[in-house]
């Protein structure tokens, strides 16, 4: 592991108006670590994560990347094509609802392809090939290739979501509530491909979810939150099975056993 | 009751003021739609008051106007645009693409190659190309802002994907000086290569959408394509039956319903030009026998 972080959050605060979204997160992520944020409703976990990936500027603090190229920069200083550049190669944003991160009128092939040919790929051939190559990684049968995710069942969606993303290879990328209105099986299989890509391709993540299940299997490191603070952040397994704010105890102990 | 008392060229000279600071403004930045204050014109929109605003706007009594649909010069759209400009502003009209000062064309960019000293005004339904793809105004605008064009690709991957080929036919998308992509109105992509290295001025007008853009003369125009699967304009197999044409734009005329058909130039102008010097007149008479 690199001894450089790759993102670094220092002080984020986000105030709406008067109203407090989320104060002084800091933390450091490194390449291909999983950290999850767990929290209940409202406790500023969305607020975190859109701040993390420039959709809201923070009221106060700052956010370290580091680039492909070695070099730290601020993600808010930087100019707004190189944000959204960086947004949509070296970066990938997974939404809970699949309609916001696809375009529904368009193929599957073309919905893997478009961050290729944002990129200047103009190679048709090329692209198809690469599109058909990440919908198998992600288990969707290559003869639906040309089909509309409109045709999909929720969970191909989502594992389409996560092709798309996916394909410019990126280091880091954003999970909002991923499994959010999948069906229990469903659940499980997509947490396996999760798992399985993000560890192959050595890729950091920061996963948004409610539920400490899927914060357990997917995550290394857990931040939990409420009333827009971090209150308690550590080792997945540590803060689970030793938590030790009152909160992480109450969501812990909220678990149903299976 | 006395009648209505109109400015040279319908409109009254503040707004022409307006819309020639648009038109400059759109020349200086090639491809880019400069938003400007659309006036209610006598007639419905979708049958070019987009375009007749820009011509009223550029129009001198000296002007000699030419107005075409989809090629042709004697079409309701057309013959209505010249009436009403001959009305309004009492210029010399022609048919005649080399005697024309001004040239307004709804869907076609005449056969014979412009001159620096005529205008080309187009008539545009929706301006912005990546409206099908990406509903956001904003979103669009700032894609345009920052050259975000990977979705106009996209569009072009989904035609490859479903088709084989890209289908566009119409309204094909072009990038203009390297810069800004550009729906260069619903001309056949046949006349796409007519708008690169044009050396009249190329003016579009959208008067629903309230938007003007242009291509400077001389302005280098490319159609996106992929490059194994290059741009490819599209003609007719065939020669035209009145003047024998193998190189112009060609309407596919339905004769009968039996299924017979003819295939005549789409620009009457440039057809009668050729017939006049005897280009096809065995074909023609065969033609006119077979009606």
């Amino acid at each position: 592991m690199n001894e450089q972080p790759l993102l670094i959050a220092e002080g984020l605060t986000k105030y709406y108006g008067r109203q407090l979204g989320c104060r002084d997160a800091s933390f450091e992520l490194y390449e291909g670590e999983v950290m999850a944020v767990v929290g209940e409703s409202g406790s500023g976990k969305t607020t975190l994560l859109q701040m993390l990936s420039t959709q809201i500027e923070p009221s106060a603090g700052q956010i370290l990347y580091r680039m492909r190229d070695g070099s730290v920069q601020d993600l808010w200083t930087m100019s707004e094509p190189a944000r959204r550049f960086l947004l949509r190669t070296d970066w990938g944003y997974v939404h809970q609802d699949p309609q916001l991160g696809l375009r529904m009128g368009v193929s599957a092939g073309g919905n893997v392809g478009e961050r290729l040919m944002a990129v200047g790929n103009r190679n048709y051939a090329d692209i198809r090939a690469t599109a058909a190559d990440w919908l198998g990684r992600v288990e969707i049968p290559e003869a639906r290739i040309d089909d509309t995710p409109r045709t999909y069942s929720g969970g191909m969606r989502q594992r389409l979501q996560i092709a798309r993303n996916l394909v410019t290879a990126p280091r880091l990328i954003f999970m909002d509530e991923p499994t959010g209105g999948l069906d229990v099986s469903v659940q499980a299989r997509l947490l396996d491909l999760l798992r399985r890509i993000v560890s192959e391709m050595r890729i950091a993540a920061i996963v948004v979810t409610h539920d400490l299940a899927v914060a357990r299997l997917l995550s290394n490191r857990i931040m939990v939150m409420k009333g827009g603070q971090v209150i308690e952040a550590g080792l997945t397994d540590q803060v689970l099975d030793d938590p030790h704010q009152p909160y992480t105890q109450l969501l812990v102990s909220s678990i149903l056993p299976a | 009751m006395t009648a209505p008392v109109y400015n040279f060229a319908y409109l009254d000279e503040q707004t022409k003021r307006m819309i020639r600071r648009a038109i400059l403004k759109a020349i200086a930045i090639p491809g880019y739609q400069v938003p400007f204050a659309s006036r209610e014109m006598p007639m419905p929109y979708g049958w070019g008051t987009g375009g007749v605003q820009l011509t009223a706007s550029i129009l001198g009594p000296d002007d000699v106007l030419k107005v075409i649909d989809q090629g042709s010069d004697d079409t309701t759209n057309a013959v209505s645009i010249r009436k009403f400009f001959t009305r309004t502003a009492g210029v010399r009209t022609t048919t005649a693409t080399v005697d024309a000062t001004v040239i307004q064309t709804r869907h076609r960019v005449p056969e014979t190659a412009l001159t620096e000293s005529q205008v080309l005004v187009y008539q545009v339904p929706i301006p912005e190309p990546l409206r099908f793809l990406e509903p956001r105004e904003a979103e669009t605008r700032r894609m345009h802002a920052l050259s975000e064009y990977g979705l106009m690709h996209v569009k072009l991957y989904e035609d490859i994907a479903r088709h084989g080929h890209i289908a566009t036919a119409y309204a094909y998308p072009v990038q203009v000086d390297s810069r800004y992509v550009m729906d260069p109105s619903p001309i056949p992509k046949f006349d796409n290569p007519k708008l690169s290295d044009c050396a009249a001025l190329q003016l579009f007008g959208a008067g629903r959408e309230k938007r003007i853009y242009a291509i400077p003369p001389y302005t280098r125009v490319t159609s996106l394509d992929f490059d194994d699967h290059p741009f490819e304009p599209y003609r007719h197999d065939a020669s035209c039956e009145l003047c024998a044409a193998t190189d112009s734009y060609l309407d596919e005329v339905i004769t009968d319903d039996e299924g017979h058909r003819m295939f005549v130039c789409s620009d009457t102008d440039y057809c009668e030009e050729r017939r006049a010097l005897g280009h096809g007149s065995a074909v023609a008479s065969h033609g006119e026998a077979a009606q």
